[in-house]
């Protein structure tokens, strides 16, 4: 992934929260993390995945802390802050993140629904490259991530 | 205003319902995939649908193909994440007239709503 591939994903998630809450991320220093090629520590609380195929092949994961969810939740009208709708919006926000992404990766940038967890990382499969991209944020007095690990089809799953 | 709102999220589906009570609009449904907006579509024969493409199960260009079969002149607004030209250019040629971008406003919820239904 090059700078314009990573400025594409953190586009989706800024206009998420500029839209939505009228507060602009931070975006902190993009970083690799070792663990082999899945979502490592940086996942924590509730984590939207989507995966990619077509021409690029992996996965996009927004994960966040149920505080900054519930605190989302209200700011969009939303009564019920419980973790049916926590998840439910970790995984909207995942899903815009890929899918804004298309503007720049074009219409084969194929993107699944979203699978959501909670806490520990389950049933995500292995990226295609050993180490995922994380792009730290800071929304208001929380952090959040958005880990990346993509490739062209051709590299092979590690 | 009839309206069937079809987003696999339910804080979609309550937002647009919510963003568009005030305006005359009806929500008689809300479907979380293709297959049940298909259903409720049958069953209550909505003058609008706001569809979202990404779903489990049937996709929401399929929906709007067969949805358009069904009633041709059901005014379709798309509301996806997806934001190549491509897709839109699809969806408008399955028989949506209107797409609107996620993240969304609730004004330009409501802007692209009356669009449609003029």
């Amino acid at each position: 992934m090059d700078a314009a591939d990573l400025q594409a994903i953190v586009d989706g998630a800024k206009a998420f929260f500029t839209q939505n809450t009228c507060v602009e991320p931070e975006v902190g220093t993009p970083f690799l993390e070792d663990s082999g090629g899945r979502p490592g520590g940086e996942v924590t609380g509730v984590t939207g995945v989507i995966g990619i195929s077509g021409p690029q092949r992996g996965w996009v994961c927004f994960s966040a802390p149920q505080a900054l969810l519930r605190h989302v939740l209200i700011l969009l009208g939303e009564r019920d802050t419980g973790p049916a709708n926590t998840r439910d919006l970790a995984g909207e926000i995942a899903n815009t993140i890929a899918g804004n992404a298309r503007r720049h990766f074009g219409r084969n940038f194929l993107i699944s629904v979203p699978c959501v967890f909670a806490g520990t990382f389950e049933g995500v499969q292995r990226g295609p490259k050993p180490r995922a991209v994380v792009i730290p944020l800071r929304w208001r007095i929380f952090t959040a991530s958005i880990v990346v690990n993509l490739a062209e089809d051709s590299i092979r799953p590690y | 205003m009839r309206l069937l709102i079809v987003d696999d999220s339910n804080i979609i589906r309550s937002r647009i319902a919510r963003a568009l009570r005030d305006r005359s609009y009806q929500t008689v449904g809300l479907a979380r995939s293709g297959e049940e907006a298909l259903a409720i579509f049958r069953a209550t024969l909505p003058d609008a649908v706001t569809m979202d493409l990404t779903m489990p199960g049937m996709d929401g260009i399929e929906c709007i193909r067969r949805l358009m079969r069904l009633r041709p002149d059901t005014r379709i607004l798309v509301v996806s994440a997806l934001a190549d030209k491509a897709t839109a250019i699809e969806a408008l040629k399955a028989g949506a007239r209107g797409f609107l971008q996620k993240p969304f406003g609730e004004d330009e919820l409501r802007d692209a709503m009356t669009t449609l239904m003029e």
